[in-house]
C-alpha cells in the first residue's frame, strides 16, 4: 500500500506536473497511508526540510557569480578562449572533464559545479571555442554545446568522487555494513571505485570526440 | 564555536530575503505578491529553520508548494544590457575577473583543511559538525567581499544580481531539499521494507548473473525515481546485496559498494528528479528544454552500467 506514493511520483513524473508539487503530494499521501497522523507528517516534513538545508548551499555563491557576470565575465572567458587557435568543443570539455574527474577524486569537489564554474567558465569557452573554429554559431548548436558543458561535469564529478574516502557515499556504505555486521574497509571501497571512474573517462572522452566531428560535419571548418 | 553552519543558514537566508524584497517593490511582475511571498517564507524556513518548531515548518515549506502549483511564481523580466555596456565594463578588470571565482574553491580547500581543529579561546572556530559546509560559505562571504571592492559594486548590487540568478533557477531550488525530504518520509512509512520483499520475489534462484544485473538495475532505476543514490543504497543492499551476493554467492562488500553506488549514479544522470544535477543547470544555462543535459548523458550513463554490471558480476564470480 505504501507504494501508492512512488506510484504517485512516477505518474507524476509521466505526466510532467511540477515536480516540487508532485514530490510534496507523495510525501503528504505515503504518510497517511501508513497511517502517520497528518499532524506528525507536517511535524517530520519541516524537520527534514530543516536538516537537509545544506544541500542548497548554490546559494552564497550568487553574489559572487552575479556581480563577475555584471561586469563581463563570460565576455573574458570567451575571449581568452578565441585567442587560442585549433582547440575545439570536445578538446575544452575532456580537458575539464579530466581535472573535474580528477578533482573530485582527491577531495575537491569545490573545483566545480554548475553555477560556480559551467556557467561562467566552461560553458562560454566551449561556445568561444566554437566560434572561433567556425565562424557562426546557430543556436541548436549553441544549445548542444551547453547542454554536453553541464553534462560533462556531472559525469566528471560522479565518477570521480567516490575514488575519495571521505565522501558521503563511501561514508555512508560503511556505515551501513556495520550495521549488518559485516566487516568493511572504506579505502578499499574507494579503491575498487577506479575501474568503473576509468572508464567512464575513456567512454565520455570518445563521445566528446564524436560531438567534435558532428559540429565539424553540420557547421564546417573555416579555413581548414 | 566561533563560526557555526547556522551562521551560513543565516547568510543564505539574508541573500534570498533581499531578492524577496527587490520583487515586492517590481511594478513590471504581475505576480509579485505571491513571488516575493515564496521567497521570503523561504529565506525565514533557512535564517530560523532552527528556531521554529517543525511543525510550523512544515506549513511553511506547503504554502510554498502552492505557491508554485498554483502559477504564483512568476519570474521577472530582467532587462539584459547590452553588450558595448558589458564589454566596457570587461575591459576595465579583463583576466582579473576570474579571481574572485577561483578563490571560492581555493579557500573553502585551504579552509576545510588548515582551519579544521583549531581552537581559538577553547572555543572551535569552525563547526566540527560540517567544516566544509562553515569554510565554504566564509570563503563565498571573503569572495563577495573581495568582487565587491574589485568591481566597485555595492552590497545592493550584489544582491539585486543575485536576484536574476535565483530567479532564473526558479522552484527548482527548493527540489533537492524536498526530495531529501521525501526520504525521510518514506522512511518512516516503510516503504524500503516492502521494496526489498517485492523486489526479492522476483529473482530467479541460484543465478549470480540476474542477481547482480537486478541489484545494479535496481540501484539506477530507483535512483531515477527518488533522485537520489543514497537513498537507493539501503533499500537494494538490504533487499539483494546482504541476503543474495554477499551471504549466498560470498560477494566481498568492499567490491560491491562503490560499483552499486556507480551504477545509482548512472541512474542521477538519467533523471529529472535529480534537479540539481540536470534541471537547475538547464535552467542556469538558458536550455530551451530542460531534459537537454539528461538527454546528452544517457549514452554515457548506459554504457557504464553495462560495464558496472559486467564488473560486478566477473568479480563475484571469479571470487578476486
Amino acid at each position: 500500500m505504501v507504494l501508492i506514493g512512488v506510484l504517485l511520483i512516477m505518474i507524476g513524473f509521466v505526466l510532467r506536473f511540477n515536480s516540487a508539487v508532485v514530490v510534496t503530494i507523495s510525501a503528504l499521501v505515503t504518510g497517511m497511508i501508513a497511517g502517520i497522523p497528518i499532524t506528525s507528517i507536517i511535524t517530520q516534513f519541516g524537520e527534514a526540510f530543516t536538516t537537509n538545508r545544506y544541500m542548497s548551499i548554490l546559494i552564497v555563491t550568487l553574489p559572487v557569480i552575479g556581480l563577475l557576470e555584471k561586469n563581463g565575465l563570460q565576455q573574458q572567458a570567451s575571449k581568452v578562449v578565441s585567442k587560442i587557435k585549433a582547440i575545439t568543443v570536445g578538446r575544452v570539455l575532456t580537458m575539464y572533464l579530466l581535472i573535474r574527474e580528477v578533482g573530485a577524486a582527491l577531495g575537491l569537489n569545490s573545483l566545480g559545479g554548475h553555477p560556480q564554474t559551467v556557467r561562467p567558465l566552461i560553458a562560454p569557452m566551449a561556445e568561444g571555442a566554437a566560434l572561433t573554429k567556425y565562424g557562426k554559431l546557430p543556436e541548436k548548436e549553441q544549445q548542444e554545446i551547453r547542454a554536453h558543458a553541464a553534462a560533462t561535469d556531472n559525469i566528471g564529478l560522479f565518477f570521480g568522487e567516490d575514488i575519495f574516502v571521505a565522501v558521503g557515499a563511501i561514508l555512508l556504505m560503511n556505515g551501513f555494513f556495520e550495521q549488518n555486521n559485516i566487516p568493511a574497509d572504506p579505502i578499499s571501497m574507494a579503491l575498487w571505485g577506479i575501474p568503473t571512474a576509468i572508464f567512464a573517462f575513456i567512454v565520455h572522452a570518445i563521445r566528446l570526440r564524436m560531438f567534435d566531428k558532428k559540429l565539424d560535419k553540420r557547421l564546417g571548418s573555416r579555413g581548414q | 564555536m566561533i563560526f557555526s553552519v547556522e551562521m551560513i543558514y543565516v547568510l543564505m537566508g539574508i541573500i534570498v530575503l533581499g531578492c524577496s524584497l527587490y520583487i515586492f517593490t517590481d511594478r513590471t511582475n504581475s505576480r509579485r505578491l505571491t513571488t516575493g511571498s515564496f521567497y521570503l517564507i523561504y529565506s525565514i524556513t533557512l535564517m530560523f529553520g532552527q528556531i521554529i518548531p517543525p511543525f510550523y515548518i512544515g506549513l511553511m515549506v506547503i504554502i510554498m508548494v502552492l505557491i508554485i502549483a498554483g502559477g504564483g511564481l512568476k519570474k521577472s523580466e530582467h532587462v539584459e544590457e547590452s553588450i558595448t555596456v558589458k564589454e566596457e565594463r570587461r575591459k576595465r578588470l579583463g583576466g582579473r575577473l576570474f579571481l574572485p571565482a577561483i578563490l571560492i574553491p581555493i579557500l573553502t580547500l585551504a579552509g576545510s583543511k588548515l582551519l579544521d581543529g583549531v581552537k581559538i579561546g577553547g572555543k572551535a572556530l569552525l563547526d566540527p559538525s560540517n567544516v566544509t559546509m562553515v569554510a565554504l560559505g566564509l570563503a563565498c562571504l571573503t569572495a563577495i567581499i573581495f568582487a565587491m571592492v574589485m568591481t566597485r559594486g555595492t552590497p545592493t548590487g550584489a544582491v539585486k544580481e543575485s536576484r536574476r540568478l535565483l530567479e532564473s533557477i526558479g522552484w527548482a531550488v527548493l527540489l533537492p531539499q524536498l526530495l531529501a525530504t521525501l526520504g525521510t518520509i518514506y522512511t518512516n512509512a516503510g516503504v524500503g521494507t516492502v521494496v526489498s520483499k517485492a523486489v526479492t520475489a522476483i529473482i530467479p534462484e541460484g543465478s549470480l548473473f540476474w542477481v547482480v544485473v537486478i541489484f545494479c538495475l535496481g540501484m539506477a532505476i530507483f535512483t531515477m525515481i527518488m533522485g537520489n543514490a543514497f537513498a537507493a543504497f539501503p533499500v537494494m543492499a538490504a533487499g539483494i546485496a546482504i541476503p543474495f551476493l554477499i551471504n549466498q554467492f560470498d560477494a566481498n562488500p568492499n567490491h560491491i559498494a562503490a560499483i552499486s553506488m556507480f551504477a545509482g549514479y548512472c541512474g542521477t544522470l538519467m533523471t529529472p528528479m535529480a534537479a540539481n544535477f540536470n534541471i537547475v543547470p538547464a535552467a542556469l544555462l538558458d536550455l530551451k528544454d530542460k531534459n537537454h543535459v539528461i538527454k546528452v548523458q544517457v549514452p554515457t550513463a548506459l554504457a557504464v552500467l553495462a560495464f558496472n554490471i559486467v564488473l560486478m558480476y566477473l568479480l563475484v564470480s571469479l571470487g578476486v
